[in-house]
């Protein structure tokens, strides 16, 4: 008999989590300014008691930079995922409930994005935006629906079987009117655990293209730039400026990951007495 | 004679989540007796979702890990251990079970049929089991995909047969059958009790069980709620318990009269009789008795506070 | 057969449309950005310094001012004569350029993809098999960790420990600076590879062995599995005789849609090791605005993807017998 209640782990492990996310996105916002502040009587420290993530070779603090560039990402991952995961309910919805025509159009717009690497669609949509911040955030969220999109078609695709869809449709109900009332309820678990599976990815993503020199400016404290500036001292010994800021990324978005995973598991009907 | 098989008091239990965050024990089998001796045919009558197939897992000891059983199993005059059941699964205890979904959707038939037996003549025991049941030769090579409903039975009695079983337990036989293919594959569950071995049909079709039963024991909400012989129910007035009554009203030629009311839902009753609220002898007693005890009475058994049965 | 044959037909049809989708969308894509190339490849000073007739020339030469539906036009008539244009940072046919670069890149990508698939198949089996125990915890956690690991960290990450640390192999480029191409020898070549094939590898399990995971314990909790389990089978036999045989098919989808995820993967992976393949010549050509280089790595990518999509639908009628079995029966 297994002694441990998941249900209630599972709680403390969403409480746990959102207040760890939380604090670092509001610390990151607060540190903003000192993470720009450079001071060159104190560069390229090792970590240290006063800098525990060290300094870089302009002496700014890493610990700070290192926050503000998690929060950005937070931020930035939270918005390309609730985006992402709405145009997937749409496309979704729009797929299964309108009709073969509207089916093949999302089927083939699903297949075209699916067929072009994610890091490759977000770099050309940022390039179509100019890169920066509206670059990369409209790239990650233009590219990462699809496979919500299609969780929802089947989603939908099964419930217009259900009897009780069927009796309204035979009672003159309009579809748009059926989709609002009676399917929308059904899809939430699958929205949302979708939507929280996006977060890494999402943040991920954003990484890599701003790593990559397509996302934001090497301006901004992001996680992407740090790590990107950081190759350039790699050789000469200054390990702490890429393991810190990676392994932090690395935590945030396991957090969101670990969220997702236990959340889907709880909604999951088949899992759910496990 | 001795019997092939004895279940006491045998209950099953589920962890479950309620809501929230608390946990329950669901029971889905409470306190089952049955007793089955060789070259007998006893057949667990019950509506669907009163626990029937679990009782058949129950006694193979391949339960899911979140249940829990309790009670005793005696196999041939031994304790069934779920040691002792490993060992006697697919050879002397065997299951044929309802559909063609029990089967791999990938694997030829005639390797399932075979089943993981490396022995030389394991083969030819397998087209001999085939054959048997009138399946060609042919049928070793086809999908489960490409079977008939009616082969697809055929073909998962047969996997009992491979070895000389001397329990087959079978859990829904007949479903989706015409009523002639149903009777003759009852006929050959009956032609394996005839050969010896005990057989152990578990269905909610009680006109199919009296076709070949020898006994019947009606389930309802997870308890064994009578015993009877299959004479017994040549006339309501011979039964003994309220449901077993007016499950026989209910069947087609006698008047088809539903019965009203649900069971309930396992684990939303904790005391008295399970039926109380659809029975009209029922009395304030019926609903709350604490212990209702699967009684010997007028030559059945029965789990009732005041049964019935006129000679 | 003949509905094989027309299965075929139809997918390729398909594919094709998606290609004229993908090189549309990159070209729209591109044309829509506000980025100079003039002012990103020649620089804000020198073009101050030139003349107006140079400025113009450089103008054509980078394509500004066309029509971009007559440009596009003119693009998609080549392609189909096989010619995908010159490259204009590399001064080379695209073609040409792709050719080179994918196969420096063929190798890496070749490796990691038989390597993430075997071990991916190999721990998703395992993790099923042995779901809610110990080894399914390790499993999965290692997925967990991977899977929330940008793929260019793990990179750095092992680049900081492999040869910074430990100095056993090199620092990026896939031959040593300076040597002449004939005297590199299949081991220089192979030491330049081993990093960034690890990385592609170490990430690309996480997916296929989750998804196999998931898979193997759908079979392990079906009926079939319960009657093998009524049948005195073992649980080991029940996965060797049941659960590959069921997890295989699924197995080969997962196996080539995993393409899409390497060559993303190697696009972020080439550029730490600074590996001369597709993905870095990817990543060059976006950041100096090389339209023809980048629409033709698209296309090119994009017909790899869809290739082995196409591919494993193909397998699936050879493997699955309701197919096969099915289209011999029309």
């Amino acid at each position: 008999m297994k002694v441990t209640n998941r249900r209630r782990s599972t709680l403390w492990l969403i409480v746990f989590a959102v207040a760890v996310l939380a604090a670092v996105t509001v610390a990151g916002i607060l540190l903003n300014g000192q993470a720009m502040e450079s001071d060159f009587a104190r560069k390229n420290l090792m970590p240290c008691l006063e800098y525990p993530f060290g300094t870089d070779w302009m002496g700014r603090d890493m610990l700070a930079r290192t926050l503000a560039g998690l929060s950005l990402s937070i931020r930035i991952g939270l918005l390309t995922a609730a985006v992402s995961a709405c145009i997937a309910l749409v496309m979704g919805i729009v797929s299964a409930a309108m009709g073969r025509w509207a089916d093949s159009v999302v089927c083939f717009c699903i297949d075209l994005v699916m067929g072009i690497p994610h890091i490759l669609l977000v770099m050309l949509i940022s390039i179509a935006c100019g890169k920066g911040f509206l670059g990369v955030v409209t790239g990650v969220a233009l590219s990462h629906w699809t496979s919500l999109a299609r969780v929802i078609r089947g989603e939908v695709m099964q419930l217009r079987q259900a009897p009780y869809i069927l009796a309204a449709q035979k009672l003159g109900v309009r579809r748009w009117d059926i989709v609002r009332r009676h399917m929308l309820v059904h899809l939430m678990p699958q929205f949302l655990t979708g939507l929280i599976l996006l977060f890494p990815h999402a943040i991920l993503h954003e990484a890599s293209v701003t790593f990559l020199g397509f996302g934001l400016s090497s301006e901004q404290p992001a996680i992407g730039v740090i790590l990107s500036e950081s190759m350039r001292y790699l050789t000469t010994g200054k390990w702490w400026l890429a393991l810190f800021p990676g392994i932090s990324l690395v935590i945030v978005v396991l957090l969101f990951a670990l969220l997702g995973e236990r959340i889907r598991l709880l909604l999951d009907p088949a899992s759910a007495q496990e | 004679m001795q019997p092939i098989l004895e279940i006491q008091h045998m209950s099953i239990h589920f962890t479950q989540y309620a809501k929230g965050t608390r946990r329950r024990e669901l029971p889905v089998i409470r306190d089952l007796s049955l007793k089955i001796e060789p070259g007998q045919v006893v057949a667990v009558v019950g509506a669907s979702g009163s626990g029937k197939s679990l009782l058949a897992h129950g006694i193979l000891h391949i339960l899911p890990r979140n249940s829990h059983m309790e009670g005793r199993i005696l196999y041939d005059g031994g304790d069934l251990t779920s040691k002792r059941a490993a060992r006697l699964r697919g050879r002397e205890i065997v299951l044929v079970p309802q559909g063609v979904t029990y089967l791999d959707p990938l694997m030829k038939v005639g390797e399932q049929v075979r089943g993981d037996d490396a022995a030389p003549d394991a083969k030819q025991r397998a087209r001999k089991a085939l054959a048997r049941y009138g399946l060609a030769a042919g049928t070793e090579e086809l999908y489960p995909f490409e079977l008939s409903g009616g082969m697809a039975r055929r073909v998962l009695i047969a996997t009992a047969v491979t070895h000389e079983p001397r329990l087959i337990i079978a859990d829904e036989p007949t479903p989706g059958l015409d009523a002639k293919a149903a009777g003759r594959i009852l006929g050959h569950f009956r032609e394996l009790a005839e050969g010896g071995a005990g057989v152990l049909p578990i269905t909610h079709d009680l006109e199919l069980a009296l076709t070949i039963a020898d006994q019947v024991a009606v389930f309802y909400a997870g308890q064994t709620i009578e015993v009877a012989s299959a004479e017994d129910f040549a006339s309501p007035a011979t039964l003994r318990h309220p449901f077993t009554r007016a499950l026989w009203r209910a069947m087609p030629e006698h008047g088809f009269q539903p019965i009203a009311g649900a069971q309930p839902y396992p684990g939303t009753q904790t005391a008295g009789c399970p039926f109380a609220g659809q029975c009209a002898r029922s009395t304030p007693q019926c609903r709350e008795a604490a212990d209702l005890p699967l009684r010997p009475w007028q030559g059945g058994m029965v789990r009732c506070l005041n049964p019935q049965r006129e000679e | 057969m003949k509905h094989r044959l027309r299965f075929a037909v139809g997918k390729l049809f398909r594919m094709a449309l998606l290609l004229l989708g993908v090189s549309i969308l990159t070209f729209a894509l591109m044309t829509a950005s506000p980025l100079d190339p003039l002012q990103t490849n020649v620089g804000q000073v020198a073009l101050g310094s030139m003349s107006q007739e140079q400025v113009a020339k450089l103008e054509a030469y980078w394509g500004v001012g066309t029509p971009p539906v007559e440009r596009y036009l003119g693009w998609l008539g080549d392609v189909l004569h096989g010619d995908f244009g010159t490259s204009l940072l590399y001064r080379q046919p695209v073609l040409e350029v792709v050719g080179q670069r994918l196969a420096g890149s063929l190798w890496l990508l070749l490796f990691a993809w038989i390597i993430s698939g075997i071990l991916g198949l190999v721990l998703g089996v395992t993790a099923g098999a042995t779901r809610g125990r110990l080894p399914d915890r390790l499993i999965r956690g290692y997925c967990l960790l991977i899977s929330s690991t940008p793929t260019f960290w793990l990179a750095l990450l092992l680049l900081l420990i492999f040869s910074v640390w430990l100095g056993v192999l090199p620092i990026g480029l896939s031959v040593p600076i300076g040597a002449d191409a004939a005297s590199i020898t299949l081991a220089d070549r192979l030491q330049h590879a081993i990093l960034p094939a690890l990385t592609l590898s170490i990430t690309g399990v996480a997916n296929i062995a989750l998804h196999t995971r998931e898979k193997m314990v759908d079979v392990l909790n079906s009926d079939y599995a319960l009657f093998a389990r009524a049948r005195g089978e073992s649980e080991l036999r029940i996965v060797l005789r049941h659960g590959l045989r069921n997890v295989a098919l699924p197995a080969i989808t997962l196996q080539f849609a995993s393409i899409s995820e390497i060559i993303g993967g190697s696009v972020v992976v080439e550029q730490v090791f600074t590996y001369p393949g597709l993905g870095q010549a990817a990543v060059t050509a976006g950041l100096g605005s090389d339209m023809p280089l980048l629409l033709g790595i698209t296309v090119i990518t994009a017909a790899i993807v869809f290739g082995g999509n196409l591919v494993a639908d193909l397998l699936y009628g050879v493997v699955d017998p309701k197919i096969r079995r099915g289209a011999a029966r029309e």
